[in-house]
């Protein structure tokens, strides 16, 4: 029997979108500071986890419709295109590229080609840590 | 015509002979095969004059030429002389065998094919010039044989015998290979005739005795010589056509074709003449011995071609003798090597009729058991003259060849005695007693062969079928052999001079220039009684009173066990490497991983031990040492209660938490250490893996979560501890000597300027050795997809659910 865990529920609100926001930081911090696509990817994936120990795995799939098994696919393809678009530039495989742009909104602005590589890295470890748990989880 | 086709010759018809027999099976397909020999053996024949000068015939055909490997047909007196048996007695062979095997019941087909291969086989053992083309002929002939053997072979015996055969005389083939290897290294080249023209450097070499002791183990092997030849009796299941041909006239004999054409290489090693001397005088007898045992034609035939045998291979080694002797062409041991040939040509021709024999009175009465036969001598006149003939021959009365033969052996037997090198002047008087005696033994059962199947009782009643003459087709084969047999005697020297001198000449080329210095002439009558002579006379006498009184003491026989023989020796070797191998791969394959693990740390630690201390690569340097702070001692006495209480947990909910705070530890040190991606990455990870034991703790069925200590074993203790120090030992002394200084200071320097990044880890990871960081992924990757088949598509549960009832 489940019980109504209103205060953890109201929590989870709360803080889920704390991690994520954490996350997301570490994520682009991961250049410059400690951080990067891996711990970032398990902390999106822990704030997934603490709404499915909130709520259940149901609702959850509802609140966030991604196929997981999808998503590392998506996370290998950016990783590996990422690192096969040097080959077009006639440079060796693997070679990243970056320079300074000035972007509307954000002002003069650093982009690093090894920022899409970590974005798969990021897709990769959220797809299969949500993977392991949900395939875990629904099994009876 | 090149030579080297010729030898391909029966093969390339070998190809047309299924056909033959699918669309013409009307005629048997003998027919065709018949004309193959019948034009080798007169080809062959055409070149004896070139042989008679001295010449030699040669013909290459290249075959690898970047490693020197070729097919080199290479005619001398030598092979001119076994050419000349396989081809004629091979066509004698296909002919009787076309009225032996009947059309409509016998796989035809099967058959010929075997045996054309075989022919090949042969013709390119004895032409061979190169070794390893003799070897890859030798194997041809040892598949062959095998094939032929086990031609009916929905006989259980059929199958050992052919299986036995195989392994044996393959087992013998793999060692000569061996030797010839080595005697190629020797003399850097693999032509026969260019090492035997280098054969006195060779004599000093190294590897002279192995070459020497690999390439006899083959020729024993395949001549069945004591104790190899344990196969010959038991190859008696293949068809009788075969027996005639593969096993008294031509396969058996490539051992001693091999010991007289390797003997010019050899002759100067006392080690040699003791082996092929000694082990053919000991077959002689061993065999001559046995054969009054056997109770099957065919089997006694067996053992008198194996003691056949074994006096030809020492004839071999008495004429390497030669080779140490002043003047040997003027003394009595040229007779030795002339014997040697005469008596391989003797036996060929002898031999094959008497197993030609045995398959007519098998065919005829339908039983090879002695004791049922007797009596057959009026109703199959013919076969038995032909027997007797033979028997004859074999035995060594005069009239016949062997007699001239077994004459010459005992001179060269005698001659020994005179021989004072490599201490035979000791045991040399053993030679002629040992040949004697086998001689004797000879005398009774070719008697007993011939007199015992066709004298005596005729009893109808035993017998499957009614006895009656062969037809005239079968007879055509052994009369001519037989009436060769007489001519022999009758014309010796003629023989002599055409095909026994020429082969002489090649195996004691030390001795002879050319064909014609060969000065032996035989003579049945000396025109005095010579002691030869007076020996043969008293193997007569000795033999024809033990052979009265056979009956008597026959029975003795039956004293001598089975169970000790050298079949049961080979039966019992080939049961335990068969089963031995089974029990102990047993002992070590538990199918315990635990046992496995146990091996694999045990050989890595003293693996790695012994090389850290047999290479003194051990070092202990403590110079540049970081100072201990008071953190890291708190944070590894916390890692080491961690580790112990895993080990000494009674629960193993205990062990899980236990785990997890030397993991935590771990992160700490990582915080102390400064790597703060490896500490968040650690804390997370750390987190997953323990939330994941305790999901596994969870399901664990109840039996199993009883509370119970890891039991205490000695040996693994040790190994444990083992391992650990080796490990130890390792890092401080890969930290004790540093040769390089690190790559790092690059990155530091680059990792703004080049990469654009601040965090060295991350560039690291996503740029500098971003290759890495991909293929992590794409395992995380591969483990996701592998736990989401392990649970959801669960098959094997649902289908085996009803097995585990």
């Amino acid at each position: 029997m489940r019980t109504n865990d209103v205060m953890l529920k109201t929590a989870t609100k709360v803080v889920t979108f704390i991690i994520l926001m954490f996350a997301v930081h570490i994520f682009f911090a991961g250049h410059y500071t400690p951080g990067g696509g891996f711990v970032g990817g398990l902390l999106t994936a822990s704030a997934i986890v603490l709404l499915m120990l909130a709520y259940d795995i149901e609702t959850v799939k509802k609140i966030i419709p991604v196929n997981y098994v999808m998503l590392t696919a998506i996370g290998l393809l950016i990783a590996l295109s990422t690192a096969a678009a040097s080959i077009f530039f006639n440079v060796p495989f693997f070679t990243h590229a970056y320079d300074y742009f000035d972007l509307p909104l954000f002002g003069k602005t650093s982009l690093h080609s090894a920022a899409l590589f970590d974005l798969g890295v990021y897709l990769v470890v959220v797809g299969v840590t949500m993977t392991i748990i949900q395939t875990i989880g629904e099994d009876e | 015509m090149s030579l080297v086709f010729l030898i391909f010759l029966p093969l390339i018809a070998a190809l047309f002979i299924p056909l033959l027999f699918k669309k013409l099976g009307r005629i048997h397909t003998g027919w065709f095969v018949l004309i193959v020999p019948v034009i080798l053996f007169i080809y062959y024949l055409t070149l004896l004059p070139t042989t008679l000068e001295g010449g030699t015939l040669v013909s290459e055909l290249s075959w690898i030429p970047s490693i020197d490997l070729a097919i080199v047909a290479y005619i001398d007196g030598l092979s001119l002389l076994f050419s000349l048996l396989i081809s004629g007695i091979g066509a004698l062979v296909v002919l009787y065998s076309i009225f032996y095997l009947d059309k409509k019941r016998e796989q035809l087909h099967n058959f010929y094919v075997y045996l054309l291969m075989f022919m090949t086989a042969m013709l390119g053992v004895v032409q061979s010039d190169h070794l390893i083309s003799l070897y890859l002929f030798w194997e041809l002939t040892s598949i062959s044989s095998f094939l032929l053997i086990g031609y009916w072979y929905t006989r259980d015996r059929s199958r050992f015998g052919a299986l036995k055969s195989m392994m044996i005389t393959v087992f013998g083939g793999l060692m000569m290979l061996g030797g010839f290897v080595l005697l190629s290294i020797m003399g850097n080249t693999y032509s026969i005739r260019e090492l035997i023209a280098q054969a006195p450097e060779l004599a000093g070499h190294d590897f002279f005795v192995w070459a020497l002791v690999l390439i006899l183990l083959g020729a024993f092997t395949k001549s069945a010589q004591f104790p190899f030849y344990i196969w010959l009796p038991d190859a008696m299941e293949a068809p009788t056509p075969v027996s005639a041909y593969l096993h008294s006239a031509t396969m058996v004999k490539a051992g001693l074709y091999l010991v007289a054409r390797f003997t010019p290489i050899f002759a100067v090693s006392g080690t040699w003449i003791w082996l092929v001397t000694g082990v053919g005088l000991f077959t002689l007898f061993w065999g001559s011995f046995f054969a009054l045992k056997q109770k099957d034609l065919k089997g006694i035939l067996a053992f008198s071609t194996v003691s056949q045998l074994g006096l030809i291979m020492s004839l071999l080694g008495a004429s390497a003798m030669g080779f140490h002797v002043e003047n040997a062409a003027e003394t009595v041991f040229k007779y030795a090597g002339f014997a040697a040939i005469f008596h391989l040509v003797n036996h060929a021709v002898f031999k094959g009729s008497l197993f030609m024999i045995a398959g007519i009175v098998d065919h005829e009465t339908g039983t090879r058991d002695i004791r049922k036969l007797g009596g057959l001598m009026s109703l199959m006149p013919v076969s038995f003259t032909i027997a007797m003939i033979g028997s004859f021959s074999m035995a060594g009365i005069p009239l016949f060849g062997g007699f001239l033969s077994k004459e010459m052996f005992l001179t060269a037997m005698l001659a020994i005695t005179e021989f004072d090198l490599f201490s035979m002047d000791v045991w040399g008087l053993l030679f002629p007693v040992v040949a004697w005696i086998a001689s004797v033994f000879t005398f009774i059962y070719s008697f007993y062969f011939v007199f015992h199947t066709f004298a005596g009782k005729h009893k109808p009643e035993e017998l499957p079928k009614q006895a009656h003459e062969a037809p005239i087709g079968m007879l055509i084969s052994p009369a001519i052999l037989a009436v060769l047999v007489v001519a022999i005697f009758f014309v010796p020297n003629f023989v002599g001079k055409w095909i026994v001198n020429p082969a002489v000449a090649a195996i004691q080329p030390f001795l002879y220039d050319s064909p014609s210095d060969v000065h032996v002439h035989v003579a049945a009558w000396h025109g005095a009684i010579t002691p030869e002579l007076a020996m043969t006379i008293g193997i007569f006498l000795i033999g024809g009173l033990m052979f009265w009184t056979l009956r008597k003491w026959q029975r003795s026989y039956d004293a001598f066990p089975d169970k000790v023989s050298l079949n049961r020796l080979y039966d019992h070797f080939m049961y335990m490497s068969d089963g031995g191998a089974n029990r102990f791969s047993a002992v070590y394959m538990t199918g315990f991983i635990r046992s496995y693990l146990v091996y694999m740390f045990g050989f890595f630690f003293l693996i790695v031990l012994s090389t850290l201390f047999l290479n003194e690569a051990f070092a202990f340097d403590l110079t540049d040492l970081a100072p201990i702070g008071f953190y890291e001692i708190v944070i590894a006495l916390a890692l080491v209660g961690g580790t112990i209480t895993i080990l000494a947990a009674k629960s193993r909910l205990t062990a899980i938490i236990a785990l997890g705070a030397v993991g935590y530890s771990v992160a700490l040190f990582f915080v102390i250490f400064r790597a703060p991606d490896l500490a968040l990455t650690q804390l997370v990870i750390e987190t997953i893996s323990v939330a994941l034991f305790l999901l596994a703790f969870y399901h664990l069925p109840k039996s199993s979560k009883k509370e119970e200590r890891i039991g205490f074993k000695v040996g693994n203790g040790l190994i444990a501890l083992g391992v650990g120090a080796t490990m130890t030992l390792v890092a401080l002394s890969a930290h004790s000597q540093k040769i390089l200084p690190s790559i790092s200071e690059y990155y530091k320097e680059t990792v703004y300027s080049e990469a654009g990044g601040g965090n060295i880890v991350n560039v690291i990871l996503v740029d500098y050795r971003g290759f890495d960081t991909l293929f992590e992924i794409t395992v995380l990757g591969i483990a996701g997809i592998a736990i989401i088949t392990m649970i959801k598509l669960r098959l094997t549960k649902k289908e085996g659910q009803h097995e585990n009832k």
